[in-house]
């Protein structure tokens, strides 16, 4: 058994920012990864980071009231208005703090951090490094966390939770070098794993954005929170679903259908390209629906030509080598083919603001967690500002927990339990002469979630969607591994986390089935309108041992700075 | 659809196995690339398969290795791009294999954070952004695309020669905070590399140019540092 007093899972910007606070209030802190923290999902975020930093002229009066605004009225409604004011408030101190550490943000000629506009914001307010911003936080933070000293095992897959009469105690992890699982005890552990993306098919995110934490806290009785809501990024390669940043479209990239018009006229006069998401992306699928899309097929354009070659290498010159590597286009010469992809996961393990879940000593921040500030919709640039603001009060509070709780220890027993549980489990699938195919139900499961919880939703379609995947999570009960080696073993990591998996698509499906109304990116043809009066509350998913869908409850929504109106753009 | 005929180079140390050759034939349509044959080959013919990945979009560095001779990412190397015939996959040469295509980096990283790879401030923080030009910010374009795949530190003859060298990796960082207007390490990061472990082992082989999955010059980098610590010691006995 290791120690450390806080133990971290996921070493994307969350992880580290909670990781560096915590070490800075004197504490002993680990990062458990899956890969090297330098290679986590948050560097390939691309288009910028959002603070009201009034560095633009054109967004001279800008504020983080207006921020707040955007981010509400962006997310239709949904979001926890504290929430959101403390983030958009902490936002303008981290992004200064960001370029004290050294991130290179790209710049103004008077020398201030650059600003450009992006969707459904009022303002130029998403601070960028040309169209690598994940990237250069990301560095930025591990370099952080390197002179912080703080602790980074590995190849690490996570795979419980050691839970000790209700309280959280630390992890149990299958350590991919050595060939084994092992408890990591911690009397705090922050969950910082990232989105479910891959429970979809056609999704911009990286190969091990699985839900894995949002799994693990569920498995271990804590609610996730607006699982029905997920976004779809409006413009990813046509191809491989790899993310071309909105950031295209905020330095005046244009949506182009086969008759060659800017159709998001149609579908937002004001903001045109820079509407929300939500709105975009629907209004892209609707132009293919409906057999606009480019020679009737299934996408439309991204053009930039227009920007000039010297603009696009300057500020997007990301965005031209993945479309010339992955596309086979020069953006430079020719439009981009786009099709909206799942990108994001709004919903996510219950905490607050604080970024404390219901069961003590488990903290969460970032995408696998809900606040609640993207509430039905996240606005671009919000999601790596949640990063920093989220993992920051998470560490802080962890660190707060643990000062309170004095030299507390762990249960040993407790730990060698879940290590053993784990160990039998695996056993027992190595074991297991399977009739099914684990690859077969995670194929069928991400082409069920595009298919039956896509863009466009209704009853009809989603009902039997549904049942399919319980009929999946019963098959996946008689799929074996094919190896049982011990080091390095893909087969076992990637069954284990199928099931961690197809729950939180189960919570996905049951949210978005029971909510019969339309709010942001849950958009259902046979509820087309917000519903205020039933729906303005979040839904909570229980997971149910034994059970093939999760209980759901709800609870409101905490308004008091903004009166719910009507979106328009 | 036609097939793609993939060999890789495998090895489980741990069983005390000698590296051997495996053949596959994977089929495949359009656009595909290597490390999308790597998850075709272990989810459908060989679940013992190991191999890192995570972006799958050419930014993270998981899933470098030596294709058919060349230092590649998997995810970026589209096989109909490369020349007719079998393709060749193995682990990233010179290092330690834990497992198939999976090696050992930790000397990599270690030497990494003995550069202090981070930016020092020695005046207090400013209550805003430290105000930096776009012509300096420039300057730190090549530098902060390294994604630290271990391309150029595996490619490195130097480093096959001196363990201790810190190879171009942690150098071309040292050379981004080096050259970056609001860093003031000074003394402080200087003879971590003005030394025999550091920039007078690169032997301008620019075999790391040439691995370089993101096509930027360590040893441009390493170049620089080299007269930053020329000039800084003659202007110290000058002075």
């Amino acid at each position: 058994m290791i120690y450390h007093e806080m133990i971290v899972v996921g070493g994307g910007l969350s992880g580290l920012r909670a990781a560096i606070e915590a070490k800075k209030a004197g504490l002993d802190v680990a990062i458990l990864s899956q890969v090297h923290p330098a290679r986590s999902h948050s560097g390939a975020a691309q288009g910028g980071i959002n603070a009201a930093l009034a560095n633009d002229p054109a967004g001279a009066d800008d504020t983080w009231e207006k921020h707040a605004f955007d981010t509400t009225k962006g997310g239709d409604y949904l979001g926890d208005q504290d929430a959101i004011v403390q983030m958009t408030k902490d936002a303008i101190g981290c992004i200064f703090e960001m370029d004290h550490w050294g991130c290179p943000f790209s710049r103004y000629d008077d020398g201030r951090i650059a600003q450009r506009p992006f969707g459904g914001a009022g303002y130029p307010r998403c601070c960028y490094g040309a169209d690598k911003t994940g990237h250069y936080l990301l560095q930025t933070l591990v370099e952080q966390a390197y002179r912080h000293q703080v602790k980074f095992y590995t190849d690490q897959y996570v795979a419980r939770l050691i839970v000790h009469e209700g309280v959280c105690e630390g992890v149990v992890s299958y350590d991919m070098v050595r060939g084994g699982f092992e408890a990591f005890s911690g009397n705090a552990v922050v969950i910082a794993t990232g989105g479910a993306g891959r429970t979809y098919i056609n999704s911009t995110n990286a190969v091990i954005n699985t839900g894995g934490g949002m799994a693990m806290a569920y498995h271990a009785g804590v609610p996730l929170k607006d699982m029905e809501f997920i976004q779809f990024h409006p413009t990813g390669l046509f191809s491989t679903n790899i993310l071309m940043t909105e950031g295209a479209r905020g330095e005046g990239g244009y949506l182009i259908n086969d008759l060659g018009e800017r159709f998001m006229e149609r579908y937002a006069p004001k903001f045109m390209e820079l509407a929300p998401r939500d709105i975009t992306a629907r209004s892209i699928q609707t132009e293919i629906n409906e057999g606009r899309g480019i020679g009737g097929k299934g996408y439309v354009y991204l053009d930039l030509r227009h920007l000039g070659a010297e603009k696009i290498l300057e500020r997007l010159p990301g965005i031209r080598d993945l479309a010339i590597h992955f596309e086979g286009v020069d953006p430079i010469e020719e439009p981009i083919p786009v099709v909206p992809s799942q990108h994001y996961t709004m919903g996510g393990i219950d905490t607050n603001v604080d970024g404390a879940t219901p069961m003590p000593g488990l903290y969460a921040a970032g995408e696998c967690a809900c606040v609640s500030v993207h509430g039905a919709n996240r606005l671009g640039g919000n999601s790596l500002l949640e990063t920093i603001v989220f993992g920051r009060r998470a560490g802080a509070e962890a660190a707060r927990y643990l000062s309170l709780l004095g030299s507390k220890r762990t249960s040993a027993r407790a730990a060698d339990s879940v290590v053993l549980a784990m160990e039998n489990k695996v056993r027992e699938l190595g074991e297991r002469k399977g009739s099914e195919d684990a690859y077969a139900i995670r194929a069928e499961m991400t082409s069920i979630m595009k298919e039956h919880f896509g863009v466009f939703r209704d009853g009809p379609t989603m009902e039997p969607g549904y049942e399919k995947l319980v009929s999946l999570k019963d098959r996946l009960g008689r799929a074996g591994l094919r190896y049982t080696g011990s080091v390095f073993n893909l087969d076992m990591i990637r069954t284990v986390e199928l099931e961690g998996m197809l729950d939180v698509a189960l919570a996905i499906g049951a949210g978005a089935v029971a909510r019969t109304e339309s709010r942001g990116a849950h958009f259902r043809t046979d509820y087309n309108t917000r519903d205020d009066v039933n729906w303005l509350k979040h839904t909570l998913a229980y997971y149910q041992p034994g059970v093939a869908g999760p209980r759901l409850d709800s609870k409101p929504v905490q308004l008091g700075h903004f009166e719910p109106q009507e979106r328009k753009y | 659809m036609p097939d793609l005929k993939i060999r890789i180079k495998r090895q489980d140390p741990g069983k005390g196995s000698e590296p051997r050759w495996d053949e596959f034939t994977v089929p495949f349509e359009g656009a595909f690339t290597v490390l999308e044959a790597l998850f075709y080959i272990q989810e459908h013919l060989d679940g013992s398969l190991s191999f890192r990945y995570c972006c799958r979009a050419s930014v993270c560095g998981s899933c470098a290795c030596y294709i058919n001779g060349a230092y590649r990412l998997a995810c970026q190397t589209n096989v109909n791009h490369l020349k007719p015939g079998v393709v060749t996959v193995e682990p990233l040469p010179h290092l330690t294999v834990y497992k198939d295509l999976v090696v050992d980096l930790d000397d990599f990283f270690a030497k990494y954070e003995y550069i202090k790879p981070w930016l020092i401030l020695k005046s207090p923080e400013p209550e805003r952004e430290l105000l930096q030009s776009p012509k300096d910010r420039k300057k730190l374009d090549m530098p902060t695309d390294c994604i630290l795949c271990g391309c150029c530190y595996s490619s490195c003859p130097s480093v096959w020669g001196e363990e201790n060298y810190l190879g171009p990796a942690a150098l071309l960082k040292a050379h981004r905070f080096e050259v970056d207007s609001r860093d003031e390490a000074r003394k402080d990061r200087l003879p971590l590399f003005d030394n025999e472990r550091g920039v007078y082992r690169c032997h301008t082989i620019m075999n790391c140019v040439e691995a370089c999955p993101k096509e930027l010059n360590p040893t441009e980098g390493i170049q620089w540092l080299k007269r930053a610590a020329v000039r800084r010691r003659l202007w110290g006995r000058l002075k």
